[in-house]
């Protein structure tokens, strides 16, 4: 990263005067995703970055990877992930606390991955089988049971899945294929 | 400007709470001239303020307050504060309901007699028949327009019960179709008919769902005779030194004590919160709580066998679009012992958002077996399964440690599955897969029970004092002028769904408080 300094640099600032994330509704992981010298989680192939404020920027994007392989879904861009676990940074922004039990739970899985880290694991199963050790800690748990609102709840995500959300305002699906399956 | 009443006017009736029991009750009491005033926790939602959105109407609706779980069930690992699901609002559960108004079969009051001994199960006969209350359901019916009921015409089949009618027919099911439904299937009683949009559990924004609030309540407010006040949350009931109830004791909006004086107070606050109540009004003259003489006040807690199945098809489904139970198989519903358990289930088509099916699906699940099924969402089809579960002496509704924002103790909600409830659960996991599989699923899935919705029992009816809390009309043994009007009166759940009874019992009632009241003898 650090020959990199000048590129991401200027990277963010592309990024910043476009769609720099600042609240959850905003608010994507892979090799795209890298830290800048300024310490945010940049994803220059999506365009987006989020401003790590108290956490360490490499605890946050190991955070994300870790939303990732507990609610793997492919077509879901890393954005929505970001977005499901920015409140984090927050939470660790206003509670010590909260701060030292993220960072030593990621310390814990980059700990028992060995060299490169959590992060480094190159297969999702070799990732997964650690957060398994850890499945049953409370804070794993945490993190799970708030995903499920964090990350499912974003009305961009719907689509998605094939869920159309609202439709009172759409006069409900009576000539809008509520019986329209035809395969059966 | 609707009817107050003073609350040092002691010739009111008091009803505790504003669902199928409450709002039924205080309608019907309006329309005989009685004077009626119904204390309801909850705020007042009005059906254009419902939200198609399953979190933000939860939070709108449902009863967030704290309780506690114990027993062995899996809700209590699941959802610890949250054993049931359903509302804090005025019209109480009959904004959330599904609609399905089924009637109890005969056997089903006489349980007892019917299933015999059955060890770890307190089973009792009902002291009410299917023939005397013949006439008041069919009154309910009309009262709430059920399909296919009175010459009603049945809701049209969506998706997801085209899915389960193909499935059901392969396997040579004989009774499928669309429901009796307490919803409009064309426009009636100044109400919209259904708009196929779905978010029924979210409350119907077209009125087309029958709830009290936009039925019973409006209608009896406008005979004057009755006033319903929002966010009173009653804390115990007062009595005499004779032991004969006086008033009750509420909190309101602004978290002030108050007194309301009754002639009669009638409980109807479900299943959780109506033995909460009685117990939290323990008094030195009723150490144990009101009306528990018999020490059944919160016992007997029932919540129906319940479980879903959902199934995953090559193709799509949009198992969302439409009404959220739109249709039941009721062959699985009769009483026969041979597949190994007493009593019978419904399957009924069932559907969730996806907010939903992420928290109900497989609650605590994780990884790639878990979101490959949300990935194929769009071609997930899902059904209910319900059915009769055993009353137990151990099931029941206690205070616990744990106080409200009013410093009242909470309830505690035990629950352990009796072995019949288990064997027809795997029964109906079993059938239901069956079904999917008949037409082409590719995956199906045995979802364990969601938090409660139909909580029943806990004040039961029975002929003989010892046994029970509450008589054949509602009427506490113990105290003349106290009554119970939800499904806490229930000796038993039946396999149906339960609002229909719940107001079918209201109305019978509401008719003897009426005549006790004209004959001076409460």
């Amino acid at each position: 990263m650090s020959s990199d300094h000048g590129r991401h640099a200027n990277q963010e600032r592309a990024v910043s005067r476009r769609t720099f994330l600042r609240r959850s509704s905003e608010i994507s992981f892979a090799a795209a995703v890298t830290i800048t010298a300024g310490g945010a989680v940049l994803n220059a192939a999506e365009a987006w970055a989020l401003d790590v404020k108290a956490l360490q920027p490499q605890t946050m994007k190991t955070l994300i990877l870790v939303a990732r392989d507990i609610y793997p879904h492919d077509k879901v861009p890393d954005r929505y992930y970001a977005i499901a676990m920015k409140s984090y940074d927050e939470k660790a922004a206003s509670d010590p606390a909260t701060k030292a039990q993220i960072e030593s739970f990621i310390a814990g899985l980059d700990a028992a991955a060995g060299k490169g880290g959590y992060a480094g694991l190159g297969w999702e199963s070799e990732r997964v089988a650690l957060l398994r050790a850890v499945g049953t800690s409370p804070f794993f748990e945490t993190i799970r049971s708030g995903l499920l609102v964090s990350l499912y709840n974003q009305q961009e995500v719907w689509p998605i899945f094939g869920y159309e959300g609202e439709s009172y305002s759409k006069g409900g699906y009576i000539k809008r294929g509520f019986d329209d399956v035809d395969w059966i | 400007m609707a009817t107050t009443f003073n609350q040092n006017d002691d010739s009111v009736v008091v009803i505790i709470g504003s669902g199928a029991g409450g709002g039924t009750l205080g309608n019907e009491l309006a329309q005989k001239g009685i004077n009626v005033v119904v204390l309801e926790a909850g705020e007042r939602h009005e059906y254009d303020d419902f939200v198609n959105d399953e979190w933000a109407s939860f939070t709108q609706l449902a009863w967030k307050d704290p309780r506690t779980t114990s027993g062995s069930w899996r809700v209590s690992k699941d959802f610890p504060t949250l054993p049931a699901w359903i509302v804090k609002a005025v019209g109480g559960s009959t904004t959330h309901w599904a609609g399905a108004s089924l009637r109890f079969q005969d056997h089903e009051f006489k349980t007892a007699t019917v299933y015999g001994r059955i060890p770890g199960a307190n089973l009792l006969d009902w002291p009410v028949t299917l023939a005397e209350l013949e006439p008041y359901y069919a009154r309910a019916e009309e009262k709430m327009g059920v399909t296919r009921t009175g010459g009603r015409p049945g809701l049209p089949g969506n998706n997801n019960f085209k899915i389960m009618k193909a499935g059901a027919d392969k396997l040579g099911y004989k009774e499928c179709h669309t429901g009796n439904m307490a919803i409009n299937s064309v426009e009636r009683d100044n109400r919209n008919s259904c708009q196929q949009t779905g978010f029924c559990f979210q409350g119907c924004k077209w009125g087309a769902k029958w709830s009290t609030l936009y039925t019973e309540i409006p209608k009896g407010e406008a005979t004057g005779k009755m006033e319903v006040r929002p966010q009173s949350q009653v804390a115990r009931i007062e009595h005499d030194a004779s032991g004969k109830v006086t008033g009750v004791i509420y909190f309101d909006k602004d978290g002030r004590e108050q007194r309301q004086k009754a002639r009669v107070v009638a409980i109807a606050g479900n299943s959780i919160e109506s033995p909460r109540l009685l117990l939290n009004s323990a008094s030195s003259k009723f150490p144990d709580g009101l009306a528990n003489s018999s020490g059944q006040v919160g016992r007997n807690y029932m919540r129906h066998m319940t479980g879903s199945v959902y199934a995953i098809f090559d193709k799509p489904v949009h198992m969302y679009r439409g009404t959220t139970m739109a249709g039941i198989i009721r062959d699985e519903g009769r009483h026969d012992p041979g597949r190994g358990f007493v009593g019978g289930y419904e399957m009924e088509t069932l559907s969730l958002g996806l907010p939903f099916i992420v928290a109900f699906l497989n609650p605590g699940a994780w990884g790639r077996e878990f979101t490959s099924a949300i990935d194929l969402y769009s071609n997930m089809a899902g059904m209910w399964l319900v059915g009769e579960d055993m009353p137990q002496e151990t099931n029941r509704i206690t205070l616990s440690n744990v106080k409200d924002q009013y410093g009242l103790p909470v309830a505690d909600v035990h629950f352990d599955d009796h072995p019949n409830d288990i064997a027809m659960r795997s029964h109906a996991y079993k059938q239901g897969a069956a079904i999917y599989d008949a037409v082409g699923a590719t995956r199906t899935f045995p979802t364990p029970p969601y938090p409660s919705t139909h909580n029943l029992g806990t004040n039961r009816m029975s002929a003989n004092p010892r046994d029970g809390v509450v008589n054949k009309w509602g009427q506490t043994h113990d105290i003349k002028n106290l009554f119970v009007s939800d499904g806490s009166q229930f000796t038993s759940g039946g396999a149906e769904n339960p609002t229909l009874t719940i107001v079918t019992l209201a109305i019978r009632q509401a008719e003897y408080i009426a005549d006790q009241m004209k004959m001076k003898a409460i």
